[in-house]
C-alpha cells in the first residue's frame, strides 16, 4: 500500500466514540494502523469499544465535553496528536415555536461550543502537531432543510462556518481542518423510536442509492482525511449522503 | 386538562374555538400535516410534561386517545 494512505504511527483523538459514527471511526482508524484515543461520557461503553478495537496501544478517556473543566483535563492528558475527529452530537426534533432556551443552550453547547473549546485547549497545550488533521462531523441538515430540525441545522451551519475559519487560522501551521456532512446514518439514535418506521421508509425514498448511510461509510472518509494523502485539503465541507442532496 | 388540550389543538391547527371534540380523529383535521404532527408532540411535552416518541404517537388516533395517554403518563 502507498504509505500516503496509511495511518501507521498516527495518534488520533475521536470524540463521541462510545457508539454510532464515532465508534465506527475509531474502529476503522485503528484498523488502518492508527493509535486512537477515544472519549465519551459513558465509561462502561468506552471500555467495551476499547476492547473491540483492532491492534493495541489505544486509550480511552471518560469526559463530558459540555463541562469546561473536563475539556481542559482531556486536552492536558492527550499526547501530541496527528489528528482529531469531533463527533459528539445529538438530535432533537422540535418546531421553533416549542424550542426552549435550555434545549437551545444544550444543543449548541454539545454540538458547537464543546468542539470549539476542545480544539482551543488542544492548541493552547500544543497537542496538535504541525501537519495535523482536524475533522468535524457536521450534517447535510446544515444545507438541506427538513422541518422540526431548525436548531440542529443552525448548530451544524455554525460548525461549517467555524470549520472554514479555523482552517484559515491554522493553515500557517499546516494544520488542516475539514468537515464531513453526512446524510441520514443508521445509528441507535434512529432506532430509538424518536422517528417512526413509517417516517423512515418515506424519507428513504429521498436516497438515490437506496439506503441510509452506515457508520462505516463515514468512517472511510475520515481515514482519507487523517492520512497524508489529503494534505492539500483544508476548509472543505464534504457532502457524503448517498445522493440525498441531488434531489 | 381536557379544555387545555382542546385549546392547544385549536391553536396549532388553526381551528375555530370550541370545535375540537373527544371523538375527533385528529389526523383528519384539514390543516394536519407533518408540521402539525411535530407540533402536537412538542405541545404534549411542553404543556403536559408528556414525552412521546413518534413510534408511539402513531398509535394514538383520537383526541380522546391523547387525553388517555396524558392521564396514563402523568398518573
Amino acid at each position: 500500500m502507498n504509505p500516503l494512505f496509511g495511518l501507521a504511527e498516527k495518534k488520533i483523538l475521536v470524540t463521541g466514540a462510545s457508539s454510532g459514527i464515532g465508534r465506527a471511526v475509531a474502529d476503522m482508524l485503528a484498523g488502518q494502523g492508527a493509535t486512537v484515543m477515544i472519549t465519551a461520557r459513558n465509561e462502561e461503553r468506552l471500555q467495551t469499544v476499547l476492547q473491540s478495537l483492532p491492534n493495541d496501544g489505544h486509550h480511552y478517556f471518560c469526559a463530558d465535553l459540555t463541562v469546561d473543566e473536563e475539556v481542559k483535563k482531556l486536552a492536558a492528558e492527550m499526547p501530541v496528536l496527528d489528528g482529531i475527529i469531533l463527533n459528539a452530537g445529538m438530535v432533537k426534533t422540535v418546531p421553533v415555536q416549542f424550542v426552549k432556551r435550555e434545549d437551545l443552550d444544550y444543543m449548541f453547547n454539545l454540538m458547537l461550543h464543546s468542539s470549539i473549546l476542545l480544539v482551543q485547549q488542544l492548541l493552547k497545550n500544543k497537542k496538535l502537531k504541525p501537519g495535523a488533521s482536524v475533522c468535524f462531523i457536521s450534517s447535510v441538515a446544515s444545507q438541506k432543510i427538513t422541518i422540526g430540525n431548525a436548531i440542529y441545522s443552525a448548530a451544524k451551519g455554525a460548525l461549517n462556518s467555524f470549520t472554514k475559519s479555523l482552517a484559515l487560522e491554522l493553515a500557517p501551521k499546516q494544520i488542516r481542518v475539514n468537515a464531513i456532512l453526512p446524510g441520514m446514518v443508521q445509528t441507535a439514535i434512529l432506532n430509538s423510536g424518536v422517528v417512526s418506521d413509517e417516517q423512515l421508509q418515506i424519507h428513504l425514498k429521498n436516497y438515490p442509492l437506496g439506503r441510509f448511510g452506515q457508520p462505516q461509510d463515514i468512517a472511510g472518509l475520515t481515514v482519507y482525511l487523517m492520512a497524508d494523502v489529503s494534505q492539500w485539503m483544508t476548509g472543505s465541507l464534504i457532502v457524503l449522503d448517498g445522493g440525498y442532496t441531488l434531489k | 386538562m381536557e379544555k387545555e388540550l382542546f385549546e392547544q389543538l385549536e391553536d396549532i391547527l388553526e381551528l375555530a374555538p370550541g370545535t375540537v371534540t373527544l371523538s375527533d380523529t385528529f389526523r383528519d383535521y384539514e390543516n394536519w400535516d407533518s408540521m402539525a404532527n411535530l407540533s402536537v408532540i412538542a405541545m404534549l411535552d411542553d404543556s403536559f410534561g408528556v414525552h412521546i416518541a413518534s413510534q408511539d404517537f402513531k398509535n394514538l388516533i383520537t383526541v380522546g386517545d391523547l387525553i388517555e395517554e396524558i392521564k396514563k403518563r402523568t398518573a
